[in-house]
This record gives structure tokens, C-alpha cells and sequence, in this order.
């Protein structure tokens, strides 16, 4: 317990420390919702579907999670490059707990943006249908934080620089949160389009969130639950396997 | 009486290139051993393979009556290792670098604080220590690397060239430190170093490695006879190693590519 605490406490601190970036994480997500919210509002309005900020905001809290967590698995490219992971691996903590302890941080920061996010949303106008739903939703965006956590941190594991990290992350990142639900509704997409995002695990996040804050679904909740609780599965077997394997 | 450290034909190899090639000792409980030998020698995939952080191609380990491949964990808690290269957290301070090794090696919570402070103050780091550590030079790094060795008492220490960069004052007060810890709490010492006189000094016995094969073992005294009775240990090293310098650094082979990197790294740091 003790250990994990500390690891995570480090992780936490590395990122609050590094001042400005805890601020630019926000420029993208805070661009689009408020751009394509506002922009496309009118469209959205005049095609029956209701107030597209509404829509949008919780395809934009995935978003934020998404790329943040995605982003983690750098943090074992850069430990690796700087040496503070072999004093890790050579301790007498299980790579479990190592593992547990980073991932968590990487959670929590993931966590940390979504919800200041959903703040600034509230702020701007975004209205959640039910404010008792909202717990629940944030426990989904913990969901989808674990992971992608885990699964980059698999995808940090394996990678020895970080330029081969960063392609990765890029070559993932864009579909994954594009060929979603997060920007538009899956009713009147092409039929292959709609078999993507329903491949899709990010799709589900977006639905089960959306479903809490706007009473919008598309899957059902449940549905959502098993689909994400089913990724976490994979990727955290996944990424706990890469890091078994890592050799300094 | 069991060694403490026992490897037998152990061999690494990275793709076509022999880095350790079948070699073997033994270290006793409590003995002060060091393992010299030219760049690109093979002792830090040596010390690799023994604290787990790497595998070997083949052969045997065990440290501390534990199999190095098969009991990790146990292997683990054995030893301490201060790394030829950096591995502190850059972006924490000196004090939370230390809190997380006591953590993960468990010390308990009564004697952290006291522990560090006693440590941080033998290497003259306790004013810096709310310092973060990409503010430290090199040598405060070292240094700080050292006391964060040394927090848990580990039965055996791994020592990859802990003088690198050092001053001289701070490297005599390591090897008397390390001494003092030898004779008292009987830990087992295994270091490499560049500097001859140190392991003259320190050392009870001695291996060289060059090319990933062990040339000569023993205690100074029987490797200066060995080699026709030179007058120090610098005169049998170069005696059983060469003159010629170990300069690969023109190599441009895909094997060597790393092989060049790590001489690079070290020659300027
Ligand atoms: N990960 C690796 N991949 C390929 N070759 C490697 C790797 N690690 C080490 N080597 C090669 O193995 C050889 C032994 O390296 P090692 O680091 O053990 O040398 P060393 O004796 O510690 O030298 P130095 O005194 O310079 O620290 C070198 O030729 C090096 O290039
Ligand atoms: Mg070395």
C-alpha cells in the first residue's frame, strides 16, 4: 500500500510540477468544445437533434482522458531514458505494484483534466440532466482512464525511444477519438462507419458518459459497462505483461 | 561455507556479439571484491545479470543462496546497487528521491526520516535537500546516488564505478564509509572502477575481465606475482589487458552501435 501511495505520489507530483503543461493539456479539448459546441450549434439545432454543446461535452471529457492517458505510457520511455526505472525494477516491490502505482497516477491526472474540464463546461453553459448521475459518470471516465493507461504504458514497455512512442500514440490517438460517437451521433452515419465506432471501445465511454450526463444512449449502459470493463481487462493484462518483460 | 555470490558459465550475448562469455567466480560473505577491467569488458552486463535487471544467455546465478532467474524477489532484497549510470528521479528533490527508495526497500516509517537525515548529512547533501535534482551537478548526483544505496542495509552492495565524476575528498569518504560498513555489518562488497588505486586499497581480491572472459583472478599480491612480479596493480592490469586503447568508437557496425554509445557516455561524462 505504502509503496503504491509513494509511486503514485510521485507521478502526481511530476505532473503538477511541470507548471505550464498541467495548462496546455486543456488548450485542445477547451478549443474544440468551445468552437465545434458553439459553431455547429445552429446545424445541430435545425436538424432536430437537440443543443450540440449538450452533445458534444462528453465526447470532449473522452477526449481529454484519451489523450492524457494515451500520453501516459511516455512517462516509462522517459523513466527508462533518465534511469529512475532500474532503480525501480531492482527494488523488492513486485512489478504488480510498480505498475499499480504509475498507472494510478496516470488515473488520477487523466481524471484531474476531465473533471476541470466538465467544470469549465458547466461554466460555459453545459447543463447535466441528473447532478446524481454525475458520480457515476465519473467512475466511467475512471474506466476508460485504466484502460488506456494500461495499454500505453504496454506500448511505453516496448518501445525503446521515444520518438517510436510518440508514432504509436499518433497513429492510435486521432482514430480512435474521431471514429467514435464523441462528435456526432451514430443514427445517421454510413453503415461502415457506424461498424468502426462500434468496434470501437472509445465509443462506448462516450456513450455510457453521455448517457449519465444527457440521458442520450445509444448501446445502453450496460452494454457500455461490459464492453469497457472487457478493454480494461486486455489492456491492463496487456501492458502489466509488457512491463513483466521490460530489461533495463 | 556458501559463497555469496556464485556464477558459473554465465554468457550474454546481444545478437552475434559475446559480451560476457562463459565465465565464472565467487565471492565469499562479507569480502570485498572488485571486478576491473577495460571499457566495453562486460562488467556492467555482468552486475546486470546479477541484479536481475537483465537475462542471461546461459549459465548460473545465485546470490545469496537464491537463483537469480528463478527467485527475483528474494534475489532482490539481497542486494543494493549503485548504477554506472544516472537513475535518480530528475524532477524530485533530493529528500523525495530517498523517501521513495525507504519505502520501496520498506524501512519502517520510525526510522526513514532519521536514516535519511543521517545519510544525507554524511554526503553533505541535507542543505540541498529540498533541491530538485536536475539543479544538482554531477558529482551531488553521485553522491546522492550513494546514500540512497546505502539506506537499506542489503547484505550485499553493487558498486558500477561509484567514483565516477567524484572529488577526491568525497571518494575517500565513500571507500571509508564502505569499509567501515564491511567491517561492521559484514556486507558483502562487489564494485568496478577505473581507478586502480582504489581497488588496490579497498579490494581483497580481485577479478579482470577483458572481452567478456575473466584473464585473472586473486588478490593483489598473486596477480603481481602472476604476471612476473610487477611493482603495482596498474603494472599487472596492463601486464594481463594491453596497452592498446579500447577505442571502437570508429566502428560503425550495427552490433558496435551500442557498444560505441556506452564508451561515449562514459568518456564524457
Ligand atoms: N543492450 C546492449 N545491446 C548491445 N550491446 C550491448 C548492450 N549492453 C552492452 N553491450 C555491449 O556489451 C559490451 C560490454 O558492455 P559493458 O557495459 O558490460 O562494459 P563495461 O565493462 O561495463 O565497460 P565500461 O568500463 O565502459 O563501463 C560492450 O561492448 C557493449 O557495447
Ligand atoms: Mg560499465
Amino acid at each position: 500500500m505504502d509503496v503504491i501511495y509513494i509511486l503514485w505520489l510521485r507521478q502526481c507530483r511530476r505532473f503538477f510540477r511541470s507548471g505550464i503543461r498541467v495548462l496546455l493539456g486543456f488548450m485542445q479539448p477547451l478549443v474544440y468544445m468551445l468552437a465545434l459546441g458553439y459553431g455547429l450549434n445552429a446545424v445541430f439545432v435545425n436538424s432536430g437533434n437537440g443543443s450540440y454543446l449538450q452533445f458534444i461535452v462528453p465526447g470532449i471529457m473522452v477526449q481529454v482522458i484519451l489523450f492524457t492517458s494515451m500520453f501516459w505510457g511516455a512517462n516509462v520511455v522517459w523513466d527508462r531514458q533518465f534511469g529512475f526505472l532500474k532503480e525501480m525494477l531492482v527494488s523488492p516491490v513486485s512489478r504488480l505494484r510498480i505498475i499499480l502505482g504509475n498507472a494510478l497516477g496516470g488515473v488520477t491526472v487523466s481524471l484531474f483534466q476531465g473533471l476541470v474540464l466538465f467544470i469549465i463546461s458547466v461554466i460555459v453553459g453545459f447543463r447535466p440532466c441528473n447532478w446524481a448521475l454525475v458520480p457515476v459518470a465519473i467512475l466511467f471516465m475512471s474506466m476508460l482512464s485504466m484502460a488506456i493507461v494500461g495499454f500505453s504504458a504496454g506500448v511505453g514497455a516496448m518501445v525503446d525511444e521515444m520518438g517510436g512512442f510518440v508514432a504509436v500514440n499518433n497513429f492510435l490517438v486521432i482514430p480512435l477519438f474521431f471514429l467514435s460517437s464523441s462528435l456526432f451521433p451514430l443514427d445517421h452515419v454510413p453503415p461502415a462507419m457506424k461498424v468502426i465506432a462500434e468496434f470501437n471501445p472509445i465509443s462506448y465511454a462516450v456513450d455510457a458518459i453521455r448517457t449519465c450526463l444527457i440521458n442520450k444512449t445509444h448501446f445502453g449502459l450496460l452494454k457500455d459497462f461490459l464492453v469497457l470493463a472487457f478493454t480494461m481487462v486486455i489492456t491492463i493484462c496487456f501492458g502489466t505483461y509488457r512491463f513483466m518483460k521490460i530489461q533495463a | 561455507m556458501q559463497p555469496v555470490i556464485s556464477v558459473k558459465k554465465l554468457c550474454k550475448k546481444f545478437g552475434d556479439f559475446v559480451a560476457v562469455n562463459e565465465i565464472d567466480f565467487e565471492v565469499q560473505k562479507g569480502e570485498i571484491f572488485a571486478f576491473l577491467g577495460p571499457n566495453g569488458a562486460g562488467k556492467s552486463t555482468t552486475i546486470k545479470m546479477l541484479t536481475t535487471l537483465m537475462q542471461p544467455t546461459s549459465g548460473e546465478l545465485h546470490l545469496a543462496g537464491f537463483d537469480v532467474t528463478k527467485e527475483q524477489d528474494s534475489v532482490r532484497k539481497s542486494f543494493g546497487i549503485v548504477f554506472q549510470d544516472p537513475s535518480l528521479d530528475d524532477e524530485l528533490t533530493a529528500y523525495e528521491n530517498m523517501m521513495i527508495h525507504a519505502t520501496m526497500y520498506a524501512i519502517p516509517h520510525h526510522e526513514r526520516n532519521l536514516k535519511i537525515e543521517e545519510l544525507l548529512k554524511l554526503v553533505d547533501l541535507w542543505e540541498r535537500r529540498m533541491g530538485r535534482i536536475k539543479t544538482f551537478s554531477g558529482g551531488m548526483r553521485r553522491r546522492l546516488e550513494i546514500a540512497r544505496a546505502l539506506l537499506h542495509h542489503p547484505q550485499i552492495m553493487f558498486l558500477d564505478e561509484p567514483t565516477l565524476g567524484l572529488d577526491v575528498q568525497t571518494r575517500n569518504l565513500l571507500w571509508n564509509y564502505v569499509k567501515e560498513l564491511n567491517r561492521l555489518k559484514g556486507m558483502t562488497i562487489f564494485f568496478t572502477t577505473h581507478y586502480l588505486g582504489e581497488a588496490e586499497d579497498v579490494a581483497q581480491r580481485i577479478a579482470i575481465i577483458d572481452h567478456g572472459k575473466i584473464v585473472a583472478m586473486g588478490t593483489v599480491e598473486e596477480l603481481k606475482a602472476k604476471t612476473g612480479g610487477t611493482r603495482d596493480l596498474e603494472e599487472a592490469y596492463l601486464m594481463l589487458t594491453g596497452k592498446e586503447v579500447r577505442d571502437e568508437i570508429l566502428d560503425t557496425e550495427g552490433v558496435n552501435k551500442e557498444r560505441n554509445r556506452s564508451i561515449i557516455k562514459a568518456k564524457t561524462r
